[in-house]
């Protein structure tokens, strides 16, 4: 794993100072795009914990973005500074997460894609049908960018810097919790889950957590999203976001902890290179999935594999 | 008069469900054999729909003709190809590689029909009359009886073909030890074979019956996916009967809601059956207990 | 409680079905403290669905099972492995991915802490410590940084049989350790077993090699079609002609 060594860690600072300094060079649009792209690399690192991890596939990170979202949008309506609203939210996430991973994971493996894929249809149409609470088809407008005491992220370019600020740390802390004996715990899961139950890993507790803590981070991502333009309507949270960083997780490299930032990349960027084919661009990138799947299982990652040698560490 | 709206709802009702069994009947088997959750399988109703237009209205053949070329051509694609080209390679991989595999899938056929094709709704001819039949004094959509008509042949048929041949014998074998059936001479990997091919002809069943209401656009597998798997779900994974069941469940749920219930929240009928049914009895009403 | 009053694993009257197949069948026997039991049989007899059932992998559909005094049976796995009970597999079962300390760091999640801590700190060194230590004592502690599917087969079986250890485990229930390793590992783990048992571990041992553990179990209990069909001393069960029977026989 990248950080374990002093040159890794080096590059680590490298790359973001890189990406701190994205807005100096970088016009308009291909910024929000990094923004973006971060927000989803944050969602899909959260889906990685519950799915590259735990094992557990999930299709509802698309809700758990949304309940942030509209958690933090409804907070600051009603004047909540934004570090707290950004927390509600992603509690609020963290909740649901808890809620649905308790009874979900008493399912096998098939019925759970289904009970997760049938609660983002019925937060869908909740976010779409309650107009009283969340402006239905219309959605919330006029969502304020955050003001941090005197700073204020109004600008485009603050924004962006923020919400890297954000993503780098909450990666930073869940790199801090997949090295922990937790974190461990949950490979083994991965790895081999009956011997991992008869050497005294509870299961259950375990997957729990990794779902609800990816619930926690779609929901932090979530929040970060509904300022980026202002406006967020239920659309941008249905079965096809789920689906979508599905494949940005399963294209980078499931359980595989940089993973979810190339697929967030590739999922995000690659239709804006290839905008001038219009909607063909999805049928290459489905006809990519594809091949991956047949011929690279592991993900794009995998495709650095081959320049590295096998490190004595294992899969991390 | 509340009699006579249940009645029509009812029939409604067993028609769009009875339907939704097809799919999910052919959906339960690929899971049975082959431990394949087919998230193309919606798609796989689109395409047969598509292919009927094609041979009919584009290269002129008379309707019945264009129906069974259209089928013949699910069979060998959506069967024999996927199953050769895609399945294959993924059978020891893991449920989540096949997923992924059949998502992606489903996204390639769904997009290559907008793009390549059109994106707008074909028309489809109607199978039946519009006029509706009167019994017991109430009238009934003459659609609706013959859907429920057509389609229960067709499971009957598939009832017979299970219980009645050998090769029926052998995937019933395959899907309930796979291992098992091996020993006994039975050849695994044409079975498959056989269950994909008869998915595709379902599916291309299915298609020519629902056509007629939601049109031909690329975009109907979506829904249309997603009921298969209620159904499959409710009614039972693990038993083709269940899944029967499971498809008129849905369709009545879905009928009912409709009426009674806000029409907003009519998916979220059926969606909240799936959940309730999920946890409180995950192998379904009707499934077996997938125990050690 | 009934019983011998040094019975560490009390199993009465158990049963098993499997749809319409009987694996145990009124199946009682029990494991003295600090004695190594040997567990034979021909093969489908029961042997490992009794240890599954007494390490909670399966649910019994009838009788006991009392650990320590308590009832264990329905527990989940991992409950039992806290309690004190380690088991290793016929079917080797390590984490291959993982590292050798890895897969044994696993086993001691439970010395780590409560969830928080474990999440939010490392490994405690006294964990560590024992992991190595009990590497060493296997003999694998050249292994320590390998991953484990790189492991022979015969040191996959050790690291195996320390995974169990790490939980300080007062019973170990073995499932055929001794099959398809060369003789020196068989000494060497027959060794092993010896010093543990000295140490006031008790061993529950199924074994196909009946030689063997005729050799070095102080009693044996013998079971044929899910059924206990002779207990006692390794000497007298050798002639016991049920046990013959049952093994030559139909």
């Amino acid at each position: 794993m990248l950080a374990a060594s002093r040159a890794g860690r080096a590059s680590l600072w490298i790359a973001l100072a890189l990406l701190a300094g994205l807005p100096l060079v970088v016009p308009d649009y291909p910024l929000y795009l990094a923004s973006l792209t971060l927000i989803y690399a944050l969602a899909a690192l959260g889906l990685n914990l519950t799915l590259g991890y735990a094992g557990q596939v999930s299709l509802a990170q698309g809700a758990f973005m949304g309940i942030g979202a509209y958690g933090l949008a409804l907070f600051t309506a009603q004047g909540v500074p934004f570090l707290l609203a950004l927390a509600g939210g992603a509690a609020l996430a963290f909740a649901c997460g808890l809620l649905l991973g308790y009874p979900a994971l008493k399912v096998k493996h098939h019925s759970l894609a289904m009970v997760t894929m049938g609660f983002n249809i019925i937060a869908f149409l909740l976010m779409r049908n309650e107009e009283w609470l969340t402006g239905g088809s219309y959605g919330l407008s006029g969502i304020p960018r955050p003001r941090l005491g005197p700073v204020s992220f109004a600008d485009d370019r603050a924004y962006y810097l923020l919400v890297l600020a954000v993503t780098a740390s909450v990666a930073a802390l869940a790199a801090r919790m997949i090295h922990s004996p937790w974190g461990r715990g949950l490979r083994a899961i991965r790895e081999n889950e009956v011997r991992a139950e008869v050497v005294g890993v509870n299961l259950r507790n375990y997957k729990l957590a990794a779902f609800a803590v990816g619930a926690l981070l779609g929901g932090i991502a979530g929040g970060l999203f509904a300022p980026l333009l202002r406006y967020i309507d239920p659309h941008a949270f249905s079965l096809e976001r789920s689906i979508q960083l599905l494949l940005m997780v399963v294209v980078g490299g499931l359980g595989r902890f940089s993973g979810p930032l190339i697929g967030a990349v590739v999922v995000t960027i690659l239709p804006e290179i290839l905008r001038m084919t219009q909607g063909l661009y999805l049928i290459l990138f489905s006809g990519l999935i594809m091949l991956l799947v047949l011929f690279r299982p592991q993900g794009l990652i995998a495709l650095g594999d081959l320049f590295r040698p096998a490190s004595a560490e294992g899969r991390r | 008069m509340f009699l006579q709206d249940f009645l029509q709802l009812t029939i409604a009702g067993l028609a769009a469900g009875a339907i939704y069994a097809l799919a999910a009947i052919g959906f339960v088997l690929l899971w049975q054999t082959s431990a394949t959750i087919n998230f193309a399988q919606g798609e796989f109703v689109t395409l047969p729909a598509f292919a009927v237009v094609f041979f009919s209205a584009v290269l002129g053949l008379p309707f019945p003709l264009a129906v069974l070329a259209a089928l013949v051509v699910s069979a060998g694609l959506l069967g024999l190809a996927v199953k050769r080209l895609l399945i294959d390679r993924l059978l020891d991989r893991g449920v989540l590689a096949i997923v992924i595999a059949t998502l992606a899938l489903g996204l390639f056929i769904r997009y290559s029909l907008q793009q390549l094709w059109t994106p707008l709704a074909l028309p489809f001819p109607d199978l039946f009359s519009r006029a509706p039949v009167r019994i017991l004094g109430v009238a009934i959509s003459t659609e609706d009886l013959g859907n429920l008509g057509a389609a229960t042949l067709a499971i009957l048929g598939l009832h017979l073909f299970l219980r009645r041949t050998r090769t029926g014998a052998a995937m019933q074998a395959v899907a309930q030890n796979r291992t098992l059936a091996a020993t006994l001479g039975i050849d695994v990997s044409r079975m498959i074979a056989a269950t994909f091919v008869l998915n595709a002809v379902l599916t291309g069943i299915a298609a020519v019956l629902i056509a007629p209401v939601y049109l031909v656009k690329y975009d109907i597998g979506i829904g249309l996916g997603i009921k298969a798997f209620y159904a499959a779900i409710i009614g039972g994974f693990n038993r083709t009967f269940g899944a029967l069941a499971g498809g008129l469940v849905v369709g009545l749920a879905e009928s009912y809601a409709g009426a009674y219930v806000s029409t907003q929240y009519r998916d979220a009928f059926s969606l909240g059956l799936l959940i309730a049914v999920l946890l409180w009895k995950p192998e379904g009403l009707l499934g077996l207990r997938e125990d050690g | 409680m009934t019983g011998s009053p040094m019975a560490l694993l009390e199993i009465t009257r158990l049963t098993k079905h499997f749809y319409r197949a009987t694996a145990l069948l009124d199946v009682s026997f029990s494991v003295r403290q600090g004695e190594i039991l040997g567990l034979i049989g021909p093969n489908g007899s029961g042997k490992t669905t009794a240890f599954n059932c007494v390490s909670g992998l399966l649910t019994p559909d009838g009788g006991s099972i009392r650990f320590r005094g308590e009832q264990i049976a329905g527990l989940r796995p991992d409950a039992i492995f806290r309690r004190g009970m380690g088991r290793t597999f016929q079917l080797l079962q390590v984490f291959p991915g993982m590292t050798a300390l890895e897969n044994m760091l696993v086993a001691a999640q439970e010395r780590a802490g409560g969830t928080l801590t474990r999440i939010l700190q490392r490994d405690p060194a006294a964990m560590r410590r024992r992991a190595e230590e009990l590497l060493r004592f296997l003999g694998i502690e050249a292994q320590a940084g390998q991953p484990a599917g790189n492991l022979s087969y015969g040191q996959q079986k050790l690291l195996d049989f320390g995974m169990a250890l790490m939980g300080e485990p007062s019973l170990v229930l073995l499932d055929e350790p001794m099959a398809a390793i060369n003789p020196v590992m068989i000494e060497t783990l027959a060794d092993r077993i010896r010093q543990l048992n000295g140490a006031g571990v008790s061993f529950a041992i199924i074994e196909h090699n009946v030689g063997v553990v005729l050799d070095f179990c102080h009693r044996v209990v013998v079971l044929d079609h899910g059924e206990v069909i002779a207990e006692g001393q390794p000497s007298a069960i050798r002639e016991d002609p049920q046990v013959i029977a049952a093994y030559f026989g139909g």
